[in-house]
């Protein structure tokens, strides 16, 4: 008997040591008195001194607005810090968290880290449709929750060198598909088994020649409604591989040009190959602009649109939209005046008109897009028309930190390099591992 | 009387026990628990069986992958380390000018920090523009793509270890200065050569030495993290800073480890069961290995 017990209480016991560290999944009702004075933590990922003056300044508007609400920032912080936090919970976690990875999103809406908007929202009277543009809604959210709302935004279009282009007597930046392998072929000059400048860098490790960055393009629907991958199924990612695949083998082939890349200096240093010449046109967001000028480039910078497939030419403009998100941590007992700095941070016109004038990145409220007081110079306007193309587009949120794109962009590769005989079989064994990995963390 | 002695005993050993249950049995406990638990970090854990350990075996693209490279990694890296090892050793022990000199230079590299050493020789063995290749074209060698080809870049790895072998070399010299040189003088009085005197009385001597070289070797090798992380986020150039996220084992999965999988589920994919599956597999080989290499051997003491 007394073995039985004890044999009882040590499953206990060890049952009881297993749950210990788990966190809870009990929110608690957002019923703070937001006339109340109350001091709010808000965390985010920005670290260069430019970027922390320009939260400080946001800050202390908000502040100057709400007397009653302080806000406590802390800088720098990456996701699995946020990750710790949310989970721990307790009095010194944040209230407010934005974050720069957009693919978590799927997970902070499911687990209930990040509190329901909704509610907020409806309280508030903002109209979705009417302040954000429509990709920009897509990726904060998943499946219908809305748990996040978008801060500042990236937008992808082309980047090229004017010099280049007059040298080759091209007078206007390409639009089409066809129109952009001609010129990326023309550009090129071959110097034995290398290049001594290239037109374009199409393989898939050329820094943001990404499989989604592209498929952009070709407006692609990633998952099903019911959540299940749909490679095989839009021919949208077959035409952009096979695009991709074609311009490879027209620019000298996959091994030429992999050989090639590895001479690039560091994407985010002044030696990325758009700045020393290397490349004459490259893919990029709308910080590249700011880099370019500190990094000292002395040709002329062309930027446009990405352009688009030819049976797509009336769609040209659109481009490959992500962004920072922002959110309310449900651990939060101070969820009301939590809300006030999103409210104020994320739709409104002057805070996010001030705050992208300071971090040089794309507003992300369509009123804020349009606003006289944006300080930005011609080419940066190129992407606040991308920001607003209503075919612009995203990729979606999933409940496993983006894993199917990691999964599709594996196959991306070795298709680049000629290993998929067959590619639509190969989408579709590529379909069904990307169901495999969902069905795991449904 | 009895009663009160052990709890004294108790009392001493407490520093002990409590440090092994929170940060050895708990963690060991949570993790065997998870393993069988559907759970993303954040909602309470739910039971699913044995869903997670039939995903990672089966459906989970990078396991196999990965396995194959730590075993090819525990294999390849650790002979060679502990061969290398043991040559610099006899090497330094035998130097008569310039010792102080020879060692030092010879443990320097140890202390580079993991991650700045990773980049050093990304850049080094980098097929384009690194020195190492540019001096193998000019002498007419072949020039392989190092961290970028799949097949080179364990070898590059290994390089990368082999480099920083201050660890080992330590310890073998120490090792080797502590063989009575009686026993060498008594060898060659007998007719031994430098081989029969290294085959009959060096290795004996060691022998403990190098049991712990490999036991220790494997373990680090099973953690292997840092370099092959860095070695491919460095090499394919993507290194993630826009927000997206990075490809785990550039060039092709052949950098993949098993503990990158624990973060890629547990961290990156919100999969903490999956993640607990792959730690108690790295658990039971590490155990596996260390009892089959002890298991003739009175532990690390001669016999």
């Amino acid at each position: 008997m007394q073995r039985l017990n004890r044999a009882v209480i040590g499953t206990a016991a060890v049952a009881l040591l297993a749950t210990a560290c788990t966190g809870t999944s009990e929110a608690p009702k957002a019923n703070d008195d937001v006339t109340k004075d109350v001091t709010i933590t808000f965390w985010h990922g920005w670290s260069a001194p430019s970027e922390a003056a320009a939260i400080t300044a946001n800050i202390k508007a908000f502040e100057a607005k709400h007397p009653n609400i302080k806000v406590k920032v802390v800088g720098n912080i990456n996701d699995d810090k946020i990750k710790q936090a949310l989970r721990a919970g307790g009095p010194n976690s944040p209230d407010v968290v934005s974050s720069f990875t957009t693919d978590n999103v799927g997970t902070f809406c499911t687990s209930n880290v990040f509190a329901d908007l909704k509610p907020f929202l409806d309280k508030s009277g903002i109209d979705m449709d009417k302040t954000f543009p429509k990709a920009l809604q897509d990726y904060t959210q998943y499946q219908g929750k809305r748990c996040a709302l978008p801060l500042l935004n990236d937008a992808y279009g082309l980047y090229y060198n004017k010099d280049a282009f007059k040298a080759a007597g091209i007078t206007a930046p390409p639009k089409t598909m066809s129109e952009f392998d001609k010129i990326a072929k023309q550009l090129t000059k071959e110097k034995g088994d290398t290049y001594s400048q290239l037109g374009f860098m199409p393989n898939f490790h050329g820094y943001e020649s990404t499989t989604s960055h592209f498929a952009a393009q070709w407006n692609p629907t990633y998952l099903t409604p019911e959540g299940k991958s749909n490679l095989a199924a839009d021919p949208a990612f077959a035409s952009m591989l096979k695009w991709q695949k074609n311009l490879v083998d027209s620019l000298g082939g996959y091994a030429k040009l992999e050989k090639y890349r590895a001479t690039f200096g560091d994407e985010w240093g002044a030696k990325n190959p758009f700045h020393t010449g290397q490349t004459v046109m490259s893919i990029d967001g709308e910080w590249r602009l700011g880099m370019a000028k500190e990094a000292g480039v002395k040709f002329d910078i062309g930027v446009a649109p990405f352009p688009v497939p030819d049976d797509q030419a009336d769609s040209y403009g659109k481009g490959y939209l992500a962004g920072t998100i922002i959110g309310i941590a449900s651990p939060s007992t101070k969820q009301n005046a939590a809300w006030e700095l999103v409210k104020y941070m994320t739709t409104d016109t002057e805070a996010v008109v001030n705050f992208s004038n300071g971090i040089h990145n794309v507003p992300s409220t369509l009123d804020a897009l349009k606003s006289p007081n944006l300080k930005v110079d011609e080419g940066f306007k190129t992407f606040l028309e991308i920001a607003q193309h209503p075919k612009s587009n995203t990729t979606p949120a999933s409940p496993n930190g983006g894993a199917y794109q990691l999964t599709f962009q594996d196959f991306a590769f070795q298709h680049e390099a000629g290993k998929v005989p067959d590619l639509a079989a190969g989408l579709k064994k590529t379909d069904e591992q990307i169901d495999k990995d969902l069905a795991q963390v449904k | 009387m009895h009663r009160r002695e052990a709890l004294r005993n108790v009392a001493f050993l407490s520093p002990w026990l409590i440090g092994v249950s929170v940060f050895f049995l708990y963690p060991l406990i949570s993790t065997v628990y998870f393993s069988f638990m559907k759970y993303d970090g954040f909602t309470a854990p739910t039971w699913t069986g044995l869903k997670n350990w039939s995903y990672v075996f089966t459906d989970y693209p990078f396991f196999w992958p990965a396995l194959r490279n730590t075993l090819w990694l525990v294999i390849v890296m650790v002979s060679l380390r502990v061969l290398f090892g043991l040559g610099i050793g006899m090497l330094i022990t035998k130097v008569k000018t310039g010792a102080g000199f020879f060692r030092t230079a010879f443990y320097l590299p140890y202390l580079a920090p993991p991650v700045a050493a990773t980049m050093a020789f990304a850049f080094l063995l980098n097929p384009g523009t690194g020195p190492v290749n540019n001096i193998l074209g000019a002498i007419g060698l072949p020039q392989p793509g190092w961290f970028n080809d799949p097949t080179w870049s364990k070898p590059a790895l290994t390089l990368l270890a082999l480099w920083g072998i201050g660890d080992l070399m330590v310890i073998f010299m120490a090792s080797l200065l502590d063989v009575p040189q009686e026993q060498y003088e008594a060898a060659s009085l007998d007719g031994a050569g430098a081989w029969q005197r290294f085959w009959f009385v060096t290795l004996p001597n060691i022998s403990p030495i190098v049991l712990f070289a490999v036991v220790t070797g494997v373990i680090q090798t099973m953690q292997y993290y840092t370099q092959p992380l860095v070695a491919g986020k460095v090499a394919s150039g993507v290194i993630g800073g826009s927000g997206q996220q990075f490809e785990p084992g550039y060039p092709e999965k052949s950098t993949l480890t098993l503990p990158q999988l624990v973060y890629n589920l547990g961290f990156q994919r919100f999969d903490t069961g999956g993640a607990s599956v792959v730690a108690l597999v790295l658990f039971a080989l590490a155990m596996v290995f260390t009892a089959i290499l002890m298991r003739r051997r009175s532990g690390f003491l001669s016999d």
